[in-house]
C-alpha cells in the first residue's frame, strides 16, 4: 500500500485519516504498526523532503535573492505550501472583527509539520488544569501525569535535545529521554548572562532536532514492547535517522532527516507496513453519515481530476489542521442543523492562537568578534520558560509566556541588512564595506509566545456568501483580544528591553497594543472542537472521540481546550498517539 | 524567529495581503455545496512563488523592465556604493544590478512602490548629471558621481531640492547591500562562514571570545 499515484483507493479501510501532519501522520503510523488498515487523505501535494528540500541552496539561486514575499512570507526556501493565502480556496474575517485573523494552511503531504520551529515543550501541571487555579477558561479532562508517558514516548520516537531544569510548570523529561543540547551561540549567552542578573532563566531549548544518532537499538523496544514488526520497521527507521550536521535553517525541511516532519518521521514506517495507502490533492467536503448515528466514510473532490468520490471505513479521524476540521464538522450533515458532533455547540468556537512580540536591537559587544559559524541546529539552542508562574496576582494578565531568542551569524539575506540604515546613514563605499563587516552578526532579538485565554469573541463560522474553487464553503473568522493578552504583550516588551539593556544595547519596546501581532500570524491556532469531561460543554473525550458520533475522532490542535504558551505540536503529536492507542481498545472491545 | 530586528517585520511585509489577495480569491457563492463550477486546475504549473520546484533551475517569472540604460546607470551607482577592495568584489560582478532589475519587475505591491522610487530615481540622477556635467551618470568618472551622491546620501543634511534623489539613495543603497551580501561569494569577507556540514558535536563559541565578552561563568 503506496501513495496512490493512481489514485484508486480501496472500497473499505478500517480507518480513514484525513489530514497528514503531526495528529494525522501520528495516528496513521501507530494504527498501520498494530495491522489497522488506514487511507490517509491529504488536501495538498505528494512532498518528498529527501529529494525536494534546498538544503545547501544559497540566495543568489533563487528568484529576488530569495527575499520574503506575499506568497512566500518565511523566504524562497521555506518548505511551506500554501500559507496564509491559498490560491482559489479563500476565508473571510467577519464584520465588526478587530483586527483580521489571518489563516495559515499547509497543502502539502505533511502539512505543517514541514514548516516549524521544532519547538517541543511539555504542557506543565498547571497548564492542564488552568480553570482549577485561575478561573478563566476551561480545565482539561485529564492531567499531567496522564500524559506525561506519552510526552516521553514521543520526544523518544521524534528525537528532542534539551534539558531538564526543574522549573515550576515546565516539566521535566524522565531521565535519558532528551538528546543533549547543542552549545549555545555569543548572543545566547550574552543573554544568559543579562537574565542572570535579572532573574529571567535561560536555558537549553527543546527542539525536535537530533543532536546525535538516534538509539536504533533499544528504543523501538522501549516504544513498542510486543511488537516485534513494529520493532524492526522503527529500527531501521531510526538507523537510517542522521544527526543534525549544523548547517541549514530548519524551516526549509530537512533531507537527512535529523529533524522532526510528519514526511520523514512519521509517515516512511507507517508506509513500510503495507498497511497504508495515502491519496494526495484530495479535499474533504464533508464526513458521510449513516442511518444509524455513526460515521460511514468521507466525501472528498479530487483536485486532480475534480471528481467527487466517497470513501469508506469503520473509523474516521479528522486530523487536518484546527480550523480545517472544525470546517469539515460544519460543513458535514447531521440532525442537528449546526453541523456534525456539535450537541454542545462548541464547533469553532474558542478559537486561540499565541500571543506574539518581538524586539531585537543591536549589541556593540558583538560587533567585529572573529567570525564564527552560527548556523547550529537551523533554530534556537536556548529560551526562557515562563518564570514568574506564582506570580501572577502582581501581573495584572492571568497567562504565561516563553521567549526564544536569536540572531548573530546568520546566512545573510537581502534583507538582512537594514540596521546599516541606523548604524551607517549616508555612507558609501569602501567604508561602507568596512561597516558592514563590523556590524554584521551584532543583531540580537527576543520573541514571545504567550497563552491566550478562549474568549467568546475568537470563533470561526461558516461564511454563507462564500465557497472555494471547489464549491465548499469557506470559513468566516472573528477576533478579539482580551485585556490579558495586550497587557502580556506589554510585559514582552518590558522584559525583552530589560534583556536587551542588560546585553549593552539600546531597546525601543512598544506598548502591548502595538507590539502584539496579528491574530493567526503565530500559527498556533488551536480550540476549535475542544475535548472535555462533559458533552454538554465539549466536542470530544479525553481520547478525541466526539460525544456525538462514536466512530469519529478529532486528532489536531482543535481539540485543546486551552493554549498554554508552549507550542501545540509536541502535543498534538501526544494526545494522537495515546488517542490511538485507546481507538484500537476500543475497536478491540467492540466499541467502535 | 525573524532576528534581525531592523528587517522588515511579518507584519509590514505582509501589509494589504489580506485586503489584497483575499479580495481576488474570494469569489462568489457561484455553486452550492458540492456542485463545483469550472476553474483551472491546480497543478498547471508549478508557479515559482508559490510552489517552486527546487529541483529545477529557478526562472524569474516576470518580465524584466529595467532598460539598458537604466541598468548601466544602476550599475555605476551599485558600483559606486560597493565598490571593489582588496577582500571583496564589486557590487556589479555579483549581479548587484541584475538584481535590482529582479526586484523592481517584481509583480508584488512592495515592488510597484520600489518601481517608481527606483526608476524615478534613475531619471532623477540622470538629470542632476546632465544638469552638472552635460552626461549620464554612468559617463562620469567616481570624483564627479560622488560630487552628486554627497548631496543624496544623507551624510550632511539634504536640501530641499535634493530630496528626491535623497529617498532614492537611501532605497537603492538598502537595494544595493542587500543584493550584494545576499551573493555567496561576499560572504567570506563579510564573516559569515556558515552553510557547511560539521561531523560531532556543534562546536559553540570560541574560547577567546568567551574570555573577551566575560561570558566564563554561563558556559
Amino acid at each position: 500500500m503506496p501513495v496512490l499515484t493512481e489514485r484508486k483507493t480501496q472500497p473499505q479501510y478500517d480507518v480513514i485519516v484525513v489530514g497528514s501532519g503531526a495528529g494525522g501522520g501520528m495516528a496513521a503510523m501507530i494504527l498501520a504498526l498494530n495491522g489497522v488498515k488506514v487511507l490517509m487523505i491529504e488536501a495538498g501535494r505528494n512532498y518528498e523532503p529527501v529529494k525536494e528540500t534546498p538544503m545547501f541552496n544559497t540566495p543568489e539561486m533563487a528568484p529576488l535573492r530569495g527575499a520574503a514575499t506575499p506568497d512566500r512570507p518565511f523566504g524562497f526556501y521555506d518548505s511551506n505550501i500554501g500559507g496564509w493565502q491559498v490560491p482559489g480556496e479563500p476565508y473571510t474575517n467577519k464584520q465588526g472583527t478587530e483586527g483580521d485573523f489571518w489563516w495559515w494552511r499547509a497543502r502539502m503531504l505533511g502539512g505543517r509539520t514541514n514548516h516549524w520551529g521544532r519547538i517541543s515543550l511539555r504542557f506543565g501541571e498547571f497548564d492542564f488544569k488552568p480553570k482549577s487555579r485561575d478561573g478563566l477558561g476551561v480545565d482539561w479532562p485529564m492531567n499531567y501525569a496522564d500524559m506525561a508517558p506519552w510526552y516521553d514516548r514521543v520526544e523518544q520516537l521524534i528525537g528532542v535535545y534539551g534539558e531538564n531544569d526543574g522549573i515550576a510548570n515546565a516539566p521535566n523529561s524522565s531521565p535519558g529521554v532528551l538528546m543533549p543540547p547543542p552549545k549555545p551561540r555569543v548572543g545566547e549567552l550574552l543573554a544568559k548572562k543579562a537574565g542572570r542578573k535579572l532573574g529571567v532563566p535561560v536555558v537549553a531549548a527543546h527542539r525536535a532536532v537530533l543532536s546525535q544518532p538516534m538509539d536504533w537499538k533499544n528504543l523501538p523496544k522501549v516504544l513498542f514492547p510486543n511488537n516485534p514488526k513494529a520493532q524492526e520497521i522503527i529500527g531501521k527507521d531510526m538507523m537510517s535517522r542522521a544527526a543534525c550536521f549544523w548547517a541549514t535553517n530548519c524551516i526549509r525541511g530537512c533531507s537527512i532527516r535529523a529533524n522532526f516532519q510528519s514526511t520523514t518521521v512519521l509517515l516512511p514506517p507507517a508506509l513500510a507496513t503495507g498497511n497504508l495507502d495515502i491519496i494526495t490533492d484530495a479535499m474533504v467536503r464533508e464526513v458521510v453519515m449513516g442511518a444509524d448515528g455513526k460515521a460511514t466514510g468521507v466525501h472528498y473532490i479530487d483536485k486532480v481530476t475534480r471528481r467527487d468520490a466517497v470513501v469508506k471505513a469503520r473509523v474516521v479521524i479528522l486530523a487536518a489542521s484546527t480550523c480545517e476540521t472544525s470546517r469539515i464538522l460544519l460543513n458535514s450533515k447531521s440532525r442537528d442543523k449546526a453541523g456534525l458532533a456539535n450537541s454542545s455547540g462548541q464547533v469553532g468556537r474558542n478559537l486561540m492562537d499565541s500571543v506574539g512580540t518581538r524586539l531585537g536591537a543591536h549589541i556593540p559587544a558583538m560587533e567585529d568578534l572573529p567570525p564564527m559559524n552560527e548556523d547550529g541546529a537551523g533554530g534556537l539552542h536556548t529560551y526562557v520558560p515562563w518564570w514568574l508562574v506564582n506570580e501572577h496576582s502582581k501581573l495584572g494578565f492571568a497567562r504565561g509566556y516563553h521567549i526564544e531568542m536569536g540572531g548573530g551569524r546568520q546566512m545573510p539575506e537581502a534583507k538582512s541588512f537594514g540596521y546599516l540604515d541606523a548604524t551607517s546613514p549616508g555612507v558609501y563605499g569602501r567604508k561602507l564595506k568596512e561597516e558592514a563587516r563590523r556590524y554584521y552578526g551584532a543583531q540580537f532579538g527576543f520573541s514571545g509566545r504567550g497563552e491566550m485565554i478562549p474568549n467568546k469573541d475568537c470563533y470561526s463560522e461558516l461564511d454563507p456568501n462564500v465557497v472555494d474553487q471547489w464549491g465548499i464553503p469557506v470559513l468566516r473568522f472573528h477576533w478579539k483580544w482580551s485585556d490579558h493578552e495586550i497587557k502580556q504583550a506589554e510585559h514582552m516588551q518590558q522584559t525583552f528591553a530589560a534583556m536587551i539593556e542588560g546585553m549593552g544595547g539600546k531597546a525601543k519596546p512598544l506598548s502591548g497594543a502595538d507590539a502584539i501581532q496579528r491574530p493567526g500570524e503565530i500559527i498556533h491556532e488551536v480550540g476549535t472542537a475542544r475535548m472535555g469531561d462533559k458533552a454538554a460543554e465539549s466536542v470530544t473525550n479525553q481520547y478525541c472521540q466526539t460525544w456525538d458520533v462514536k466512530n469519529l475522532f478529532l486528532m489536531d490542535g482543535s481539540v485543546l481546550p486551552s493554549n498554554p504558551d508552549k507550542n501545540p505540536t509536541l502535543t498534538i503529536l501526544a494526545l494522537a498517539w495515546r488517542s490511538s492507542e485507546w481507538l484500537m481498545e476500543e475497536m478491540k472491545r467492540g466499541n467502535v | 524567529m525573524n532576528s534581525d530586528p531592523y528587517s522588515i517585520s511579518r507584519r509590514h511585509a505582509l501589509k494589504g495581503l489580506l485586503t489584497g489577495a483575499a479580495g481576488v480569491a474570494a469569489a462568489p457563492a457561484i455553486a452550492a455545496p458540492n456542485q463545483t463550477e469550472p476553474a483551472p486546475p491546480v497543478h498547471p504549473s508549478r508557479f515559482v512563488f508559490h510552489d517552486p520546484d527546487f529541483m529545477q533551475p529557478l526562472k524569474f517569472p516576470w518580465e524584466k523592465l529595467l532598460t539598458t540604460e537604466e541598468l548601466a546607470t544602476t550599475q555605476a551607482l551599485a558600483d559606486l556604493i560597493l565598490p571593489k577592495d582588496e577582500t571583496s568584489p564589486a557590487a556589479s560582478e555579483v549581479g548587484v544590478p541584475e538584481f535590482i532589475n529582479e526586484w523592481v519587475s517584481a509583480d508584488y505591491p512592495a515592488h510597484q512602490e520600489d518601481r517608481e522610487t527606483i526608476r524615478g530615481g534613475l531619471g532623477w540622477l540622470n538629470t542632476e548629471s546632465f544638469k552638472r556635467f552635460s552626461q549620464r551618470f554612468e559617463e562620469l568618472g567616481v570624483e564627479q558621481q560622488s560630487q552628486i551622491a554627497d548631496d543624496i546620501c544623507g551624510a550632511a543634511k539634504v536640501s530641499p531640492e535634493h530630496h528626491v534623489g535623497a529617498v532614492f539613495f537611501k532605497r537603492f543603497r538598502q537595494l544595493c547591500v542587500g543584493g550584494y551580501y545576499s551573493h555567496s561569494q561576499t560572504w567570506k569577507s563579510l564573516g559569515y562562514v556558515g552553510n557547511i556540514s560539521i561531523g560531532g558535536p556543534y562546536p559553540g563559541v570560541l574560547p577567546e571570545v568567551i574570555e573577551k565578552l566575560g561570558l566564563q561563568d554561563v558556559v
